[in-house]
């Protein structure tokens, strides 16, 4: 009997499952969208029922897509969108309210007053976070401090807390029946509530953002949730959890000290394996869990590019100059260079390695000359030169150059934007044949846990190279052109500096 | 049809449409299913009358853009070379020769270089066999040229390839063995868009004895992968349009 792993991505527009085979080939692929509410200017919700609905619908299609049943499964990992989280009844199962997501930024006044509390440097020291709005603990604050009679309820026990992995891993394995209240450290680290060290609920977050521990999951090593569902498909081993980025680094094979992926979708994601070293930047970085498999905890350096594939839907939408997003490229390649014309993208503030909320984006360098393909490539490079930054502190805070850059996601058919990110950080850019790194990162880490592949050399082994782009830019050059980016990224502090009050 | 459609309000209900050109309802019906399929004519959602399509604009210009037909294909492209275990890749016409707008290395992790943007020669490859055998203009221009000689197997007599594309045509895929290069061999099955128009070409090479059976003749499995592979991107292509 052939056996398989599923992978379960809980992702910020959709939920997939996926079946792969041992040598982690896609074998099925089953999908749901579900609806972003935007009550007000700011916020967004998600409906965790509507979600919960949607993997009742797609576990049992991915399976007969794949043309097999439950006993083949070996293992099912969860993957999922960091930072949202839902509220709900323990005793009912029904979440309170909606499920409040990443991006929104309904907290931007309590953050900014946390911000200026006692103690402020302390929190950053434990959770390896910057206060920002979009973890989990402020908005999980502003639930607590703006629903009535919620934190009666929450402090007598009667509510429990929850990232999408937690909240899908408790109804798969019973719900109100005895689920199992657990999530990952990776899912745990992006709350703002974890102590990085012991990889615990730290008690003086806990205090500092108000929240009462009882509503908390238990925190377990990635590969050890050790449950099993008893609904949707009855049976199957629910063996590992990992956020979806770190499901990426994960599925990318990038275990050893200093390999970096980087994700390349509206945004861009990079990750940095750091090993058993915990590395707290100096160079504006978040420091994060990679993974744990077992006793040890691989921990990792994120820098996050807030705008990279957005910039060119925007490019498309708001100023009309392509019809569809791969057409960037055929557009940029109708001039040679940027012809002198740089666009730093900093449409809601700069995120790694500057965390500058006020800056503002800007076009500069506008002759006569200049077109719309030079715009086209000025598009491209700015993910290049955000990349470069992302990674030049990576290196820094590690003290060692990284030999290559992994890359997945959707900018990666974009073959001019990965041939410049190789030029600028002057190192190979490596596809890898599987594209779903975030559902295969998942998979790896439940069949690990469930001893389907043996170890992480096994899963190393299933990593092969699709395309590999070579750096061939003229340092001096590539030195110039940072140069002229560096300052074009000045350019928009000033900006931010001179605007009034925002 | 499409005269009426561009005459006055722009806006017509089917009945109104019949009866204009004197056709019956369902002659109209069906000439305007199709038209519909290819994107000349759109169904207004509410209302259900007809107007002239986005495609009829694009008319003469370009069919598809390339980068747009890497974005498009590049999840089937790398389930091709998990499959085959080959190096894959994507061709377009462009400058009388095989243009590779995609490429994915053979998952053996050896040592492979990129070959985006790289040119091939239409009459000795499987990508340009399926190029030539559904563009009329390009193989006759190409029967009028001479016909380099690659390798002592390369096809350079234009009777010959003919009969070759005729016979693509027939089934559908095309094949090259060390035609191109000694040892090599490829296979090839066309990409469309929506009305059928073939506009690029997907395919696999490598070592011919991989490729081809005792009789030197493309294997029937990795025939069937490659063809199911265009036919998923083709299907790719009317999706999302």
């Amino acid at each position: 009997m052939q056996r398989f792993v599923m992978a379960i991505d809980q992702g910020t527009t959709s939920t997939r499952c996926i079946v792969f085979d041992q040598n982690a080939r896609l074998v099925a692929v089953a999908q749901r969208e579900h609806r972003q509410y935007h009550p007000r200017p700011g916020w967004v919700e998600q409906d965790a029922v509507e979600i919960w609905r949607n993997v009742d619908r797609i576990v049992p299609q991915a399976l007969r897509q794949a043309g097999i049943g439950a006993e083949q499964v070996v293992a099912m990992g969860i993957t999922n969108q960091r930072e949202t989280f839902v509220l709900w009844d323990r005793h009912t199962g029904v979440p309170v309210g909606r499920a409040i997501v990443w991006e929104d930024i309904r907290t931007e006044e309590l953050v900014a007053s946390l911000g200026k509390q006692p103690g402020i440097e302390e929190v950053r020291d434990r959770c390896g976070l910057p206060l920002a709005t979009y973890f989990s603990a402020p908005s999980l604050r502003w639930m607590l401090d703006n629903t009535a009679g919620l934190r009666a309820r929450a402090e007598r026990g009667d509510v429990l807390f929850g990232t999408m992995d937690t909240w899908l891993i408790w109804n798969l394995t019973g719900g109100v029946n005895g689920g199992l209240h657990v999530t990952d450290v990776t899912n745990a680290s992006r709350t703002m509530l974890m102590n990085l060290s012991t990889r615990q609920w730290d008690p003086m977050l806990l205090e500092f953002f108000g929240v009462p521990s009882v509503v908390l999951p238990e925190i377990r090593p990635s590969t050890e949730i050790s449950g099993v569902t008893t609904r949707v498909v009855p049976g199957i081993s629910i063996t590992a959890a990992l956020g979806d980025q770190h499901a990426a680094l994960f599925g990318q094979t990038c275990f050893e000290k200093g390999s970096i992926k980087g994700t390349y979708g509206t945004g861009g994601f990079l990750l940095m394996n750091t090993g058993d070293e915990l590395v707290r930047s100096k160079h504006g970085l978040l420091t994060t869990i990679g993974y744990q498999i077992g006793g040890e905890p691989a921990y990792a350096l994120e820098g996050s590019i807030a705008v990279a594939g957005s910039l060119v839907q925007w490019f498309r939408d708001n100023l009309g100059l392509i019809h569809s997003a791969p057409e960037i490229e055929t557009l940029a390649r109708t001039v040679k260079d940027n012809g002198g014309c740089y666009i730093v993208p900093a449409f809601s503030g700069l995120f790694a390695p500057h965390w500058l909320a006020q800056a503002r984006g800007l076009v500069v360098g506008l002759t006569s000359y200049i077109n719309k393909g030079h715009l086209a490539r000025a598009v491209l490079e700015a993910t290049g030169w955000q990349t470069r930054e992302v990674v030049d502190a990576m290196n820094a805070d590690l003290g060692a150059p990284t030999p290559v850059l992994k890359v997945d996601g959707g900018m990666t058919a974009d073959h001019l934007l990965m041939q410049f990110i190789a030029d600028v950080l002057d190192i190979p850019v490596q596809r890898p044949l599987v594209a779903e790194t975030v559902s295969l990162g998942a998979a790896y880490a439940a069949g690990l846990a469930a001893g389907y592949w043996p170890d992480l050399e096994g899963l190393r082994r299933n990593w092969h190279l699709a395309a590999r782009w070579n750096p061939v830019m003229d340092a001096k050059y590539r030195e110039a052109e940072y140069a002229n980016w560096k300052r074009a990224v000045e350019l928009t502090f000033a900006w931010a500096r001179s605007s009034p009050s925002t | 049809m499409l005269r009426l459609l561009a005459r006055g309000s722009g806006h017509h209900g089917l009945t109104e449409i019949a009866a204009s050109l004197g056709l019956a309802r369902g002659t109209a019906h069906g000439i305007l299913r199709t038209l519909q399929r290819v994107e000349f004519v759109e169904q207004d959602q509410a209302t259900g009358r007809y107007r002239l399509g986005a495609a009829l604009l694009h008319l003469g210009t370009s069919y598809l853009d390339a980068n747009e037909l890497r974005s498009r294909s590049i999840n089937w492209a790398d389930t091709l070379a998990a499959r085959s275990g080959q190096e894959v890749r994507i061709g377009m016409h462009h400058d009388g020769a095989v243009l590779v707008v995609h490429h994915v290395f053979r998952p053996d992790d050896s040592v492979q270089t990129l070959g985006i943007g790289a040119m091939l020669p239409l009459h000795a490859t499987a990508l340009g066999k399926v190029l030539l055998a559904y563009d009329p203009d390009l193989s006759a221009a190409a029967r009028r040229r001479e016909l380099t000689s690659l390798t002592r197997r390369t096809i350079t007599r234009a009777q010959m390839l003919e009969r070759v594309l005729t016979e693509v045509r027939a089934q559908g895929w095309a094949g090259e063995a060390e035609e191109y290069m000694p040892g090599e061999a490829s296979i090839a099955a066309p990409i469309r868009i929506p009305g059928g128009l073939v506009v690029g070409a997907i395919g696999i090479s490598g070592a011919a004895d991989r490729l081809c059976d005792s009789a030197g003749r493309p294997r029937q499995t990795l025939v069937r992968q490659v063809v199911q592979a265009a036919d998923s991107v083709t299907t790719s292509l009317v999706d999302e349009n």
